[in-house]
């Protein structure tokens, strides 16, 4: 079959790779139809997650048509459409029955857990398409793929309803969604939301739908901030702004009740403290940039909430803990708990209460997906969100 | 197991900076021998458990370096081992403690190349998380310290192993299954 594949930094090519088989009773096969690039494969492109080998499938928002269930996969049934989580859950463990998807026990083969277990303390669920610390699978960027528990992630989606409505359940939405959540939104909250790329937006569009009574979002990329806007946010350009000046004259004085980070480790910024972590991630003093997050730290109003969707991989250098502790803020972070949302989650985009397909800027071949990790990374503004479709020429 | 007389708290004796695999439930071992323990909780029945360990014609399944356990009556069996360097180890195995849904122990026979006995304990967690699984083992290394490091960086050294066998001791009696991503079939990858 053909593939997206790693070769290393900046260096990702469609190659012909061998077709994947059922291996273990519970997989299933899936022929795909739609697979997006994801803002966290840029981390992967720009090499700052380690534990990738070039060669490496990448790619973990995709959905499809199942072609063949294992023995033991009684859920799914050949021809059905389904939707397939990036988090890799067997859904019989600790986690999986506390709906701790992103933190299940078992998709992890034994011998590719102990680096995060060395990093990390425990080791990490696996996830398709990004990197050997999180299992080695290969990804969804490919006209097939193997789905390990297959009775427990992907989500059936009923005929007539257009791909693109629904593929952001693989990833995007229920993060933006999760991100959301874990601000714990009251009447009357005002949510601030740092990253317009698709997961920042899609937190927009949740932290509304959860009630919050303002979203305020920032970003510098006129295009993305318009899509913000659009949903209903009240917009900051951190590049014409003071943000925590602004972020305090808007609220008054008090401050934003919940903040979400949806920037990750490598925020934008020209600040004095975001040149120094450039020079020390460049010198492996630090691994993580967290400019964002720092700003987020001193934004949240005192007892407020900070939410954390944004992927960070290492360790981060002057930390503001004095700031979280003294003003007592909570914070919620982590992988997406994608399957314990998808249900929900479709539920509302059938009734057209969220909608997805405003944020696809781009439908590509997935033969020219190369171009596309270039431009969704060298061109944010005009690529917002890069849909790849196997065969999509010839239709 | 009778109690101990710990003067350093309630933590495991295995986790114990200088360690004594007599203390940690193994009589038979020297005292330096090499001492591993590793504990998983396993979200499943105990006497389950026990009864799929207890069949060691199971183990091969989840232990990666063991090449086969043959039965040769209800206390002894016949085990092949993968050693370092593409050698095989092979010694007979006697079962000197067993309670049927709480622990199973074992020694080597005389004359093993790899003289070990261990003990594997089944206990309920008492939080309805099923059962805590705590395999503690010691040996006396085959070869030099270089030998030991060889078979570190192989994945053989035992405490690494330990850990992976009974992760995949978990995945399987939890998920009926191993994890793998093993290319290509599993995990298609170019070149």
């Amino acid at each position: 079959m053909r593939a997206l594949t790693w070769q290393g930094k900046h260096d990702v090519r469609v190659e012909t790779v061998p077709d994947p088989g059922i291996v273990n009773p519970r997989d299933a096969i899936i022929r795909i139809t739609s697979t997006a690039i994801c803002g966290s494969d840029l981390h992967l492109y720009d090499h700052t997650i380690p534990g990738m080998k070039s060669g490496d499938v990448l790619g973990h928002e995709f959905m499809g048509e199942v072609v063949e269930v294992g023995s033991a996969s009684h859920k799914l049934k050949v021809g059905q459409r389904v939707v397939v989580p990036f988090v890799i859950a067997c859904g019989g463990c600790f986690f999986c029955q506390k709906q701790q998807f992103a933190a299940c026990d078992n998709s992890n083969p034994a011998e590719k857990s102990d680096p995060s277990e060395m990093a990390y303390g425990y080791p990490m669920a696996a996830a398709f398409g990004y990197s050997h610390l999180t299992g080695g699978y290969a990804g969804g960027q490919a006209e097939y793929a193997r789905v390990p528990f297959a009775d427990v992630g992907p989500i059936v989606i009923p005929d007539g309803i257009d791909d693109d409505k629904v593929l952001f359940l693989s990833d995007i939405l229920p993060t933006g969604w999760m991100a959301a959540v874990n601000c714990d939104i009251e009447p009357g909250d005002v949510v601030a939301v740092w990253g317009c790329g698709p997961v920042g937006l899609f937190a927009v569009q949740s932290a509304l739908a959860l009630g919050a009574h303002r979203v305020i979002a920032i970003d510098h990329h006129p295009r993305r901030l318009q899509l913000a806007q659009k949903l209903g946010a009240e917009i900051i350009d951190f590049e014409q702004v003071q943000v925590r000046e602004a972020l305090y004259e808007m609220t008054g004085g008090i401050g934003p009740d919940a903040c979400i980070d949806a920037v990750g480790m490598e925020s934008h910024g020209m600040t004095p403290d975001n040149i120094l972590d450039h020079v020390k991630v460049k010198t492996f003093m630090a691994t993580d940039r967290v400019h964002a997050l720092r700003q987020i730290i001193l934004a949240t109003r005192k007892g407020g909430r900070v939410s954390i969707p944004g992927v960070y991989g290492g360790i981060a250098d002057k930390f503001p803990i004095g700031a979280l502790m003294e003003k007592g803020l909570t914070i919620k972070s982590g992988q997406t708990h994608v399957q314990k949302y998808t249900a929900q989650l479709l539920e509302m985009i059938l009734e057209g209460q969220l909608d997805t397909t405003f944020l696809i800027s781009h439908r590509m071949d997935l033969e020219d997906a190369a171009e596309g990790y270039a431009n969704f990374k060298e061109k944010q503004n005009e690529y917002t969100k890069v849909v790849l479709k196997p065969k999509f020429r010839r239709h | 197991m009778a109690k101990r007389n710990v003067p350093y708290g309630d933590a495991p004796e295995a986790t114990r900076k200088k360690a004594n695999p007599a203390a940690a439930g193994i009589p038979a071992a020297e005292d330096d021998d090499v001492l591993v323990a590793r504990s998983v909780t396993i979200n499943r029945p105990r006497r389950e458990l026990y009864e799929f360990w207890r069949d060691f014609r199971n183990l091969p399944i989840f232990m990666e370096n063991i090449e086969s356990v043959t039965i040769i009556d209800g206390v002894r069996s016949h085990w092949r081992v993968k050693g370092p360097a593409e050698s095989t180890l092979e010694w007979d195995s006697v079962v000197t403690e067993d309670v049927p849904g709480e622990v199973i122990a074992w020694t080597s026979a005389e004359g093993a190349s790899v003289p070990n006995a261990g003990r594997i304990e089944f206990k309920d967690s008492g939080n309805k998380r099923g059962t805590i699984v705590t395999a503690t083992m010691a040996y006396d290394p085959p070869g030099t310290k270089l030998g030991t490091l060889v078979a570190k960086m192989l994945g053989r050294e035992p405490k690494i192993q330990a850990r992976r066998d009974l992760r995949r001791f978990k995945q399987l009696m939890e998920t009926g299954e191993v994890p793998t991503s093993e290319p290509p079939v599993a995990a298609p990858r170019a070149n």
